[in-house]
Formats: structure tokens, sequence, C-alpha cells
């Protein structure tokens, strides 16, 4: 019995040896890729993994003078104080309103365009309008803010046409918090509307013609068309679509609602990326901030999560 | 291909094209009234708001903000982040694309943690500590080095190197060259085109960059020109921003015409770059659902 389980135990650790050998080989062997790799494996550990572990900042009353080693750990303090403060409800509310009118407005509207174009007979004019309508895509935030400050503004050409030409008052758009959330939407529908169309335009050009001819022998006009057989095929991109974008609904458009955010707004405009930046950097409530965060980046984890196996559900490859 | 002939096929032909045109006049119109105003006069513009050809053209506010060494500083500091920030994306992005698509060891890991970080991301407070501890705070690193790779185009590289051939890979390694020789000699020849693509969609992400300069950045001496372009214009401070031009000009330009003008300078790399944008990026879209 006993030299029975030594023979075992000696086996084992010959395993051992003989996958350490072989693992070490395997360095050997693997020695100029690791080299290779080694910059990028460095900035995945320095600039993402490390400040996964600066998340136990969300656990500390963190004082920057004293460190992380050094600040008082306060468990779920932080976490309490979320949940106890009426400013992040307003400010998570804010993030879900703006998502969804984002997208009931600007969703859609890819894709009608998307139709519309498909149904255009002549490929020059088609490509003309395909190149203006993708080019504010490429435009910065702040030139597209900037744009839109400068039509919209006090003494700006809008507010010039409804008092100069239409005899109305001065509409404060930039001001006027009500204004804040349909400025934001058409924003994004000005700057991604255009190049929304991609997708759409890929899975129309499947589509095969001859479906189109017998829907034509058949008396079907061009709305039936559309109803009947253009519409079918985008079906499945546009339900993936949808629920990747449900997936993110906590992210809304930090860049510009950042840009657009001023004393008069803030109250209907603040979501939670920016109310992060006011607390963790304005106001150097480091520790408050980062629990703020990673409340929405669980919670954005879980949603992208769902959203991807209702995906996958649905027939679709999914994403992750 | 079929034939519409009927009167309603035409009406509704007509319909389309005319609703399209006007969506793209709806695109490209701000543009050519920043455009218009950017060369026009104070008079001109003060007396007629809506100008897309200006009668008398002018070229004060351009000459304006060249006068101002702030603009052209943050122009040059623009220019630097973009050329050594893309260089340095590129040279990570591939070298680590390279690698994965290669059978390294723990692969699968390697892998799985890339994914993780496009589901998951510690967030902005970390990531500042971090930079902040790395002392890259108010250097214009801080707006290279933490965003060098972005997993997402490194996924899409390593699916393009895991395109070329394996044969020419084997070949190789039977006549007997090291991993190092198979990247400088064979991937990276066969990926030029490749690489300039992605180079054009890291240099845009780089010239458009605004809020890390804000986050990293606190001497206005350093800033990039979005987020002096972000002074002029949202925080309306044109003549503020651009002091230094003020002393030198007895008659300065208006604020309106001056910010238009700093907008359309600040788009210009962009126009010129745009045909191959839009070639490139159309297909970047299409490689969107690839998996890893």
């Amino acid at each position: 019995m006993e030299s029975r389980t030594n023979v075992y135990s000696g086996q084992a650790s010959m395993e051992r040896i003989t996958w350490w050998n072989r693992t070490r080989r395997r360095w050997w062997k693997d020695r100029y890729l690791f080299l290779i790799a080694f910059p990028g494996i460095l900035f995945y550990i320095v600039f993402k993994y490390v400040p996964m572990f600066g998340l136990s900042l969300a656990f500390l009353d963190f004082n920057p003078f004293l460190g992380i080693s050094g600040s008082e750990w306060t468990g779920w303090d932080n976490f309490r104080r979320i949940i106890d403060n009426p400013e992040v409800y307003r400010v998570l509310w804010n993030t879900l309103l703006i998502s969804f009118l984002q997208i009931l407005f600007a969703f859609p509207i890819p894709i009608l365009l998307a139709v519309m174009l498909n149904e255009l007979r002549n490929d020059f004019v088609k490509r003309m309008i395909q190149s203006i309508i993708y080019l504010p895509h490429f435009l910065s935030w702040v030139v597209v803010v900037g744009i839109c400050f400068i039509f919209f503004r006090g003494e700006g050409i809008i507010n010039g046409v409804l008092t100069g030409w239409l005899g109305l008052d001065a509409v404060p758009f930039l001001t006027d918090p009500s204004f804040f959330k349909p400025m934001v939407v058409a924003q994004v529908i000005w700057k991604e509307a255009g190049w929304g169309t991609i997708i759409f335009l890929a899975s129309l050009a499947a589509v095969n013609p001859e479906l189109h001819e017998s829907a034509t022998i058949d008396g079907a006009g061009r709305f039936q068309q559309i109803w009947h057989v253009v519409l079918p095929a985008i079906r499945s991109t546009i339900v993936i679509m949808l629920i990747l974008r449900l997936g993110s609904v906590l992210d809304s458009g930090f860049e510009q609602i950042f840009l657009m955010l001023n004393p008069f707004n803030r109250e209907t405009g603040e979501v939670l990326d920016t109310y992060v930046f006011t607390k963790g950097i304005e106001s150097s409530d480091y520790s408050f901030a980062t629990a703020v965060g990673l409340f929405k980046g669980a919670v954005g984890l879980i949603l992208v999560l769902s959203a991807n196996s209702l995906a996958k559900r649905f027939g679709e490859e999914g994403v992750y | 291909m079929i034939k519409y002939s009927s009167t309603r096929d035409k009406l509704f032909d007509w319909t389309n094209i005319v609703l399209l045109v006007l969506t793209a006049l709806i695109m490209l119109i701000p543009f050519l009234y920043v455009f218009a105003i950017s060369f026009s006069t104070y008079k001109e513009f003060l007396q007629s708001n809506f100008i897309l050809i200006p009668k008398t053209w002018t070229v004060e506010a351009y000459q304006f903000i060249f006068e101002s060494r702030a603009f052209v500083r943050s122009i040059g500091v623009t220019v630097y982040i973009t050329v050594v920030g893309t260089l340095v994306n590129l040279a990570m992005t591939a070298s680590l694309a390279y690698a994965l698509s290669r059978d390294i060891w723990a692969k699968r890991l390697l892998l799985f943690l890339v994914l993780f970080t496009m589901l998951f991301s510690a967030g902005m407070i970390p990531t500042y500590m971090v930079v902040r501890e790395t002392g890259l705070l108010n250097s214009i690193w801080a707006l290279i080095l933490p965003s060098a790779i972005s997993s997402f185009y490194l996924i899409v590289m390593r699916h393009f190197f895991l395109g070329i051939p394996k044969e020419i890979t084997e070949a190789a390694i039977i006549d007997g060259a090291n991993d190092l020789q198979i990247a400088s000699r064979i991937i990276l020849p066969l990926s030029k085109p490749a690489l300039a693509a992605f180079s054009l969609f890291y240099a845009v992400i780089h010239w458009n960059n605004y809020f890390s300069g804000i986050l990293y950045l606190n001497t206005p001496e350093k800033w990039p020109i979005q987020v002096l372009l972000r002074q002029i214009v949202t925080q309306n401070e044109a003549s503020a921003s651009l002091a230094d031009a003020q002393v030198l000009l007895e008659n300065p330009p208006p604020a309106e015409t001056v910010q238009m003008a700093a907008i359309l300078l600040a788009t210009v790399p962009i126009l010129i770059l745009y045909p191959f944008l839009q070639k490139h990026f159309a297909k970047g879209v299409m490689l969107g659902s690839v998996k890893g």
C-alpha cells in the first residue's frame, strides 16, 4: 500500500516536471513573439488592468495626500451615499431619458434614409448624396456643437429668422433647459444619420432583384414592395442594431453632452459620465466619483452581455 | 433590371429624390454658411444674416488667427500628437495583433483579457489616477500613451493578419526564419495597405480628440486645437483665447467671423482626407461584427 502511494506521487511529480519543462520549452520557442507582444501587453496592464485595481478607491475615503494604502477603508459607504443622493437619481434619469429619446428619434432615421437611397435609380446621384451625408460623421464634436451654437444662439441665424422675418420673439435655445435634450438628439441625427445608413445599405444590397421582379409582376406598388420585400430583408439587422443599442443605454454621448452643458441646463443635462467628471475631477471627490463610475460600468457590463445573448437568440452571431 | 414607368412610380421617384436632396442640403448648408461667413466682411454679416456666397471676400479673420501664437501653437501640438500618436498606435497595435495572430503561449487568455476591456473599463477616475501616478499628467504623452491601442482595431487587425495564407509563414519557418524575421520581412510588407487604412482611423481620433486634453492638460500652452476651438466657439471666448493677436491688430475682426474661420481651419485636414476616409471607413463598419 505504502509503495503504491509512493509510486503514485512520484508519477505526479514527474508529470509536474515534464509539464514545467514543456512550458519552459514553449516559452523559449515563443520568445520572439513575447518580445513583439511585450509593449502591447504592458499597455493593457498599465492603462487597463491597473486602473481596475484602482476601483478600490470606491471602497475608501480616498485622500490623495495619504494614497490608497493610507486612506481609510469605508466599505460600502460610498455606494450608500449614491443610494441616498437624490442628485444621482436625477442624473440617472437624464441619462436614460436621453438614451431613449435617441432610440426613439435618432435610431429610425438611418433606416429610412437607407431605404430611400436604395430606391434611387441613378447611381451618380446616389453616390453624391452618400458622400454628403457621410461627411458630418468625421467632424469632431467640438465642430458640430460649435456650428450648432452659431446657428442657435441668441444673435444667431435661427433667431434672426424668427425675429426678423416671422416677427416672433427670440428663443433661448442654448440656455433654456427644456431645449437641451431635443438639441442633443438633433445633433446626433445631423452627425450620424447618414453614416448609420451603411450597415442597412449593406444588407439591402443582398436582396435578390428577382424578388422585386416577381413583386412587380404580381402588381405590387412601390410602397407595397418596400413593406413586403425591402423591410423583411433588413429586419434582422434592425433588430440586432436595436438590441445592441439597448445594451449601451447608460452611454449617452459623453463628449457631446460635456460640450453642451452650461450652468443653466446642468439640472436637465448632467448624465452619468459628466457627473463622474464633475464630482471626481472638478470637486476632487475621487472615491464617490469612482463608485458612480463602477456602478455604471457594472450595470453596463450586465446590459451588454444580456443584449448580446439576446442578439444570439435572434439567430445572429453576436458581437462577443 | 425593372422599369418603372407609370405616373405613380415617377411621382414616387421624384419625391424620393427631392427628399434626399433636402437631407443632403441640411448636412451641407451649415458648412457652406460657416465657410461663407469666415470670408465675409463684418458689415455684410451684420446686414444680411444669411450668406452662402459673400459679395466681398476678405481673409481678415484668417490673418487675425494666424497672428495669434496660441492658435498656431495648438495646431502644431495637434499635428505632433496626431503624427507621433498614430505611429505609436500602429506600432503597438500591429505588434500585439501579430503576436495574437500567431500561436503564442496563453493566446486564449490574452485574447480574453483584450476583449474584456471592451466590455468593462475601470472608468475615468482610476485611469486618471494611473496617468497621474505615472507622471504623465500635463504632458502631451498623456494624450498618446493611455490610448495607444484601441481593442476594436486590435481585433480587426488580428483578423487581417489571420487572413494572410499560412503557407507563406510555414515556408519561411522551414527556411529557418524566426518570428521577428517573419514579422518584419513577410507580414509587414504584405500589410502596408491595411496599415495605411488603420493609420487613417487612428489619425482622425487624435485630430478630433478634445476631452483627454481637458482631463489631462492644465497649461493652455499644451492645448491641442480642439480644446482651443472649444474655448473660442462653444465657450464664446474668442477674444480672450486669441488675446495675443488682439494686441497686434488695431482693428480686430469680429468674434463671429473669427469663430467660423477657426472651425474651418480645424476641419481642413479632415476634408482633405475625406475621400480616403469614406472608402476605408465604410469597409471598417462592415468588419464590425468580426469575432475574436
